[in-house]
C-alpha cells in the first residue's frame, strides 16, 4: 500500500522539479531560434556586427543552457525513481517518445551545441550556420516528443489496457504522436519559449540602451527581438485559446476548475473574471461575471454548455461504482491468468478500471467499499479548483499584457522612437520576469488540474508513486531544494555578470597566469 | 510468438550496444574529470585537458539519457523497478551527474583560482562518483536484489542502502572506474602535447593494469558464486507478468550459458584483450589506438556480464520467482517493432554526425589556444 504522505512527497518533488526545469526550457527554446535567425543576417550580409551580436547572446544561451541539462538529467529518472508504479503501467507508451526524444533530439542538439561553440574557426560560414539551425531545431524537436509524452498523459490516445500483461500498451504510434491535445500543446509551449526568449532579448538590449552602452549592437537586438516577440505573442494567444478549445473536450474536470464551474449553468454561461473558490462548500465567494463570455470562449459558440462540478460528480460516482467489479476481476486474473469469467467480467467494465483505483484508495478490497468510501473517491475525482483558476488567470493576464507591451515596442520602434521613451525601455527590463512567470502558471494549470490522475481517467496519482518512505522522499527533497538554490544563485550571478560586462569582454576567462603562459608560448614561437 | 521473441532479444543486444556506448562515450569524459586534477598541474593545462572534450561531452551525454529512454521504452519494468529500488544510489548518481554541465560551462567563467579549483573537484566527484555506482549496479545484479511485486506489480524494495555496497559491487565500481579513467586518459593523449600528454599516458597504463586485474579477479568470484536458473516460465515471446514463473539458486549458474555455448568465451576474451593491447598501445605512444581497444575491452565485459546473466535481468533475492527477465520485462510486440524502427534510422545518423563532430575538431588543443578563445571552457 502507498502512503499517503510518501504520495505528498512526491507530487512536491516532481513540481519542484520539472518547474525549475522548466525555468531554463523556454528560453533554449526560443534563444536558439533567434541566435539562428541573428546569425543568418550575419552570414547573408557579412556585416560583423552581426557576428558580434551572435556570439555575445550565445554566451547567455550557454549559461541558461548549462543548467536547462543539468536539469533536465533529474527529469529524466524521476519517473523511474519516483513513480515506479506509473513508470511499468505505461511505460509502453510513455516510454516510447522519450527514448525518440533522446535519439532524435537531444543528440542532434546536444553534438551541434558543441560545434555552435567550438566551431567558429573551424567550419565555413554557412556550415556554421546551419550547426545553429540544427541545434535549435533539435531543441524544438525534444519539446515535440516530451509534450507528445504530456499529452498521453493529459488525453491518453492510441493505447489499451491489457489484463495479460497488467499494463497499458501502445495500440497505435499515430494516435500517440498526433493527438489533438498534443500538437495544441506543441504549438502553444513552444512558441510561449520564443515569446520569452524575445522579451529576454529586448530586455538587455533595453538595458544597455538605457546606460547608452553597446547601442550599436542593442539597437538591432532590441528590434529583431521586438518583431520575433509581436509575431509569437499572437501566437500564443491564438494557440491558447486552440488548446482551451481540445483541452475542455479531453479534460472536463480541468476545465470545470480553471472556470470555477461548481453547478452546471444553461447557456449562454457568464465568465468569472474574479472569484474565490471554497473546494469545501462548493461555491464562489466575491465572484464578478461577465456574462454570455464563457460559451463564446469554450464553445466559440452561445449556445453550448459545459458541465460543472455538480454533475461531474455524478458522473464519477456511476463510474467508480462501475469500476468496483473491473479491479475485482483483475485480482482474480493475476492469480489465475486463464480464469475465463474473470476475463469476461473485466472486459465489460473495462472503461471504469481508472474510476475502481481510484476507489481502492479507500477500500483496499474494492468489493468491501460502502457508500461512504465511494462519496470520498468522487470527491477526489475533481482536483483543487483554487490554484488552477488563478494560476489560469495569472497565465491570462501576463499574456494579454506581453501583448499590448509588443503593440507598444512595435510602434516605437518602427517610428524609431523607443531610445528617447525612456520609461518604456525601462518597462522592458521589467518586463523579463513575466514570461517566465506565465511558463510557470500554464504548467501549474495543466499539472493541477489533471489531478487526481497522472493518466486521465485511467491511472490515478496516488497509485503512481515509488513506495519509498517518508525518511528517503525527506532526504531526496532536502538533497534538490539545497542543490538547487546554489545552482541557481551561481547561474544568476553568472548571466548579470556577463551582461554587465557586455559583448567586449573577449577574455573574461583568462587568469593572470596564462597570461604569462600565452606570452611565453608566443615567445617559443618566435624564438 | 517468434517474431515477438526475436524483438526481445534484438532489444537485449540493443541495450548493450547502448550501455556500451555509455561506458565508452561517458566513461571517457567521467575519466577526464576524475583524473583532470592529476593530469594538469596548473589552470591552463586543466583547461586543456577540459577543452580536449569540451565540445563533445554533451553530445556523448545524450547516450547516458538515452540509456534511461531506452530502458523506460523497452524494458519498462527494468526501469521502474531498479531505479526506485536503487533509490539513494540513483540520487548519488544524479546529484554528482548534474555538477557535469555545470562544471564545464560555468568553470572558467570567473578569473579566481578558488573558483575554478572548487569545480575542479565538483569535476572529480562527478566523474568518479557515477562511474563506480555504475560498475556497482551492474555488480549487484549478480547477487539479485531485494524486491517483491504485489498483485497489481507496485514493486517494494526490501534492502537497504549499504546492501548495495558489498564487496563484489565494489569490485565492480572499481573496474567501470578504472576503465573509465583508461578511456579519459587515452582522450587526452590525443589531444594533448608533452607533459599533458606524458602524465595522461602514465594514467593510462595505471587504469588499464588495474582493470585486467580487477576483471580477473571477477572472473573467479563468479565461477564460484550463487547464481539463478529460471525452471519454468511461459517462455520467450509470450506476454506475461512476472508472477507466473519459477526460478532456482546453483552455484557457478552465472557461467551456464558458456558451458552452452563455449563461442561466448569469446566476449571475456575480448575484453581482456582489448584492455591487455590497450595498455601496451597506451605505453607505444599510440593514444588513438589505445582508445579504440579500451572501447573493445568494454564491449567485452559488458558482453560478459550480459551474457552471464541472460535471460536474467535484474533477479529478485527475496522472491526469486518475480525476478525480471528479457522475456517478462519487455514491452510489447507493437512498441519494440515501432522502436527498432526509429533506432534503424537514428542510430546510424547519429554515429555518422558524432564522427563528423570529431573530425572538425580533430587535432592537439594548446594552453595558448584555449587562453586566447573567449568560447573556451
Ligand atoms: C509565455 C507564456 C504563456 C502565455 C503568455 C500563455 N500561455 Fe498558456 N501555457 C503556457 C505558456 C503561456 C505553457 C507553459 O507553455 C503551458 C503549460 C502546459 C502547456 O502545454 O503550455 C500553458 C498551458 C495552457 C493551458 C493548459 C493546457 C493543458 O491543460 O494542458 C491553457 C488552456 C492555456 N495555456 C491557454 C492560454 C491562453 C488562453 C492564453 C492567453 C493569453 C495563454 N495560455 C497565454
Ligand atoms: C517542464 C514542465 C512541467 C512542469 C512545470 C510540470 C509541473 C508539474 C506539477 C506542478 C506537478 C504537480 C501536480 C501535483 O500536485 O500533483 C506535476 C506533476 C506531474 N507531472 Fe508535470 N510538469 C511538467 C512537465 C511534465 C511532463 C512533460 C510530464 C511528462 C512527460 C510530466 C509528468 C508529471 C508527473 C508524472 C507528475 C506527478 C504526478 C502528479 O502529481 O500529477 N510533467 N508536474
Ligand atoms: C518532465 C519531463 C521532462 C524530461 C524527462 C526532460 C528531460 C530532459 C533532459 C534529459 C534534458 C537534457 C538534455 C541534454 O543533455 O541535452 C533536457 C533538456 C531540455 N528539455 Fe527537458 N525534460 C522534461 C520536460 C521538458 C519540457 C516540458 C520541455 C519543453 C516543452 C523540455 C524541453 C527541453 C529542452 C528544450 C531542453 C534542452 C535545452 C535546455 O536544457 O534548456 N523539457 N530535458
Amino acid at each position: 500500500m502507498h502512503d499517503i504522505h510518501v504520495v505528498d512527497l512526491s507530487r512536491l518533488q516532481f513540481a519542484l522539479t520539472a518547474l525549475y526545469h522548466y525555468l531554463f526550457v523556454p528560453l533554449t527554446l526560443g534563444m536558439s531560434f533567434l541566435l539562428a535567425a541573428m546569425e543568418t543576417v550575419y552570414v547573408t550580409t557579412g556585416r560583423e556586427i552581426y557576428k558580434k551580436i551572435t556570439q555575445f547572446w550565445s554566451k547567455l544561451f550557454l549559461i541558461n543552457f548549462a543548467l536547462g541539462v543539468a536539469t533536465g538529467l533529474t527529469m529524466e529518472f524521476e519517473f523511474g525513481t519516483n513513480w515506479s508504479f506509473y513508470s511499468s503501467f505505461v511505460g509502453d507508451i510513455f516510454g516510447a517518445p522519450l527514448a525518440i526524444e533522446g535519439l532524435m533530439a537531444f543528440f542532434m542538439e546536444s553534438t551541434f551545441v558543441g560545434l555552435m561553440v567550438f566551431g567558429w574557426g573551424r567550419l565555413r560560414r554557412g556550415q556554421h550556420l546551419a550547426v545553429t539551425y540544427l541545434v535549435a531545431l533539435g531543441s524544438n524537436l525534444s519539446a515535440l516528443w516530451i509534450l507528445i509524452a504530456n499529452s498521453f498523459m493529459q488525453a491518453p490516445t492510441g493505447a489499451h489496457f491489457n489484463p495479460v500483461t497488467m499494463r497499458m500498451e501502445l495500440t497505435s504510434l499515430s494516435d500517440l504522436i498526433f493527438s489533438h491535445d498534443a500538437q495544441a500543446k506543441f504549438v502553444h509551449t513552444s512558441i510561449a519559449g520564443y515569446v520569452t526568449a524575445a522579451i529576454f532579448v529586448a530586455g538587455v538590449s533595453a538595458w544597455y540602451l538605457l546606460k547608452n552602452r553597446h547601442t550599436e549592437l542593442a539597437r538591432r537586438s532590441f528590434r529583431m527581438a521586438v518583431l520575433f516577440g509581436a509575431l509569437a505573442t499572437v501566437g500564443v494567444i491564438t494557440l491558447g485559446d486552440a488548446l482551451g478549445f481540445v483541452g475542455a473536450q479531453a479534460q472536463p474536470t480541468k476545465l470545470a476548475a480553471m472556470e470555477g464551474l461548481w453547478k452546471t449553468e444553461p447557456a449562454p454561461m457568464p465568465f468569472n473574471l474574479v472569484a474565490f473558490p471554497s473546494q469545501q462548500e462548493h461555491v464562489n465567494r466575491g465572484t464578478i461575471q461577465v456574462p454570455y463570455v464563457l460559451s463564446l470562449l469554450v464553445t466559440h459558440s452561445l449556445t453550448g454548455s459545459v458541465p460543472g462540478f455538480d454533475e461531474l460528480e455524478q458522473q464519477a460516482t456511476a463510474r467508480i461504482r462501475d469500476g468496483i467489479p473491473a479491479v475485482a476481476a483483475l485480482q482474480t486474473l493475476s492469480a489465475k491468468p486463464n480464469d475465463a469469467d474473470a476475463l469476461a467480467q473485466f472486459q465489460a467494465h473495462e472503461k471504469d478500471l481508472g474510476y475502481g483505483f481510484l476507489l481502492q484508495r479507500y477500500a483496499p478490497d474494492v468489493t468491501a467499499a460502502t457508500d461512504a468510501d465511494v462519496a470520498d473517491a468522487a470527491r477526489d475525482a475533481i482536483p483543487q479548483v483554487a490554484p488552477v483558476f488563478w494560476s489560469f488567470r495569472v497565465m491570462v493576464v501576463l499574456g494579454l499584457a506581453m501583448l499590448a507591451y509588443f503593440v507598444m515596442a512595435v510602434i516605437y520602434t518602427m517610428r524609431n522612437r523607443v531610445e528617447r521613451k525612456r520609461w518604456f525601455l525601462k518597462l522592458a527590463v521589467w518586463m523579463i520576469p513575466v514570461p517566465f512567470l506565465a511558463n510557470e502558471a500554464g504548467w501549474l494549470v495543466a499539472e493541477l488540474g489533471r489531478q487526481p490522475w497522472t493518466v486521465y481517467g485511467m491511472l490515478p496519482t496516488w497509485m503512481s508513486a515509488s513506495t519509498h518512505s517518508v525518511g528517503y522522499m525527506a532526504f531526496s527533497l532536502i538533497g534538490f531544494v539545497t542543490l538547487y538554490t546554489v545552482f541557481i544563485a551561481i547561474e544568476m550571478y553568472l548571466m548579470v555578470r556577463t551582461i554587465r560586462r557586455g559583448p567586449d569582454d573577449d577574455h573574461a576567462g583568462a587568469l593572470p597566469h596564462d597570461r604569462l603562459h600565452v606570452d611565453r608560448m608566443a615567445g617559443y614561437a618566435e624564438g | 510468438m517468434e517474431t515477438y521473441a526475436a524483438l526481445q532479444v534484438l532489444w537485449w543486444l540493443l541495450l548493450g550496444v547502448l550501455l556500451s556506448g555509455l561506458a565508452v562515450m561517458v566513461g571517457m569524459d567521467m575519466g577526464v574529470g576524475t583524473i583532470l586534477r592529476y593530469v594538469g598541474r596548473n589552470d591552463g593545462e586543466r583547461r586543456v585537458a577540459l577543452n580536449i572534450i569540451g565540445p563533445h561531452w554533451d553530445g556523448n551525454q545524450v547516450w547516458f539519457i538515452l540509456g534511461g529512454g531506452a530502458v523506460f521504452a523497452a524494458f519498462p519494468l527494468i526501469y521502474a523497478t531498479a531505479f526506485s529500488g536503487f533509490y539513494v544510489v540513483m540520487l548519488l548518481l544524479l546529484w554528482s551527474m548534474i555538477l557535469r554541465p555545470l562544471g564545464f560551462e560555468y568553470r572558467s567563467k570567473l578569473p579566481s583560482a578558488g573558483w575554478r579549483n572548487a569545480w575542479d573537484w565538483a569535476l572529480f566527484v562527478s566523474g568518479l562518483v557515477p562511474m563506480v555506482v555504475f560498475g556497482a549496479a551492474i555488480g549487484n545484479l549478480f547477487h539479485g536484489v531485494p524486491f517483491q511485486f504485489s498483485w497489481n506489480l507496485t514493486s517494494t524494495y526490501t534492502g537497504s542502502f549499504l546492501g548495495l555496497l558489498n564487496p563484489f559491487a565494489i569490485l565492480c565500481g572499481l573496474l567501470s572506474a578504472s576503465l573509465s579513467v583508461f578511456m579519459g586518459a587515452a582522450m587526452v593523449m590525443n589531444g594533448a602535447k608533452d607533459e599533458i600528454f606524458e602524465r595522461a599516458r602514465t594514467l593510462a597504463r595505471m587504469g588499464a593494469a588495474l582493470a585486467i586485474v580487477l576483471f580477473g579477479i571477477g572472473g573467479f568470484w563468479v565461477h564460484g558464486m550463487g547464481g539463478y536458473v529460471l525452471t519454468a516460465g511461459p517462455g520467450a515471446g509470450v506476454p506475461q507478468t512476472p508472477l507466473q514463473q519459477s526460478v532456482a539458486l546453483a552455484n557457478g549458474a552465472w557461467l551456464a550459458n558458456f558451458d552452452a555455448h563455449p563461442a561466448l568465451w569469446l566476449l571475456p576474451v575480448a575484453g581482456f584483450a582489448g584492455m591487455l593491447l590497450g595498455l601496451l598501445a597506451a605505453s607505444a605512444r599510440r593514444s588513438h589506438l589505445a582508445w579504440w581497444l579500451g572501447a573493445l575491452g568494454w564491449l567485452g565485459v559488458i558482453g560478459t556480464a550480459g551474457v552471464a546473466l541472460f535471460p536474467f535481468l535484474l533477479p529478485s533475492s527475496s522472491v526469486p520467482a518475480q525476478s525480471l527477465t528479457v522475456w517478462n520485462a519487455s514491452s510489447s510486440q507493437h512498441t519494440l517493432l515501432w522502436m527498432s524502427g526509429f533506432a534503424a534510422v537514428f542510430v546510424p545518423l547519429v554515429l555518422w554526425y558524432t564522427s563528423w563532430a570529431f573530425y572538425v575538431m580533430r587535432g592537439k588543443v594548446d594552453v595558448a589556444d584555449v587562453v586566447a578563445d573567449e568560447h573556451a571552457y
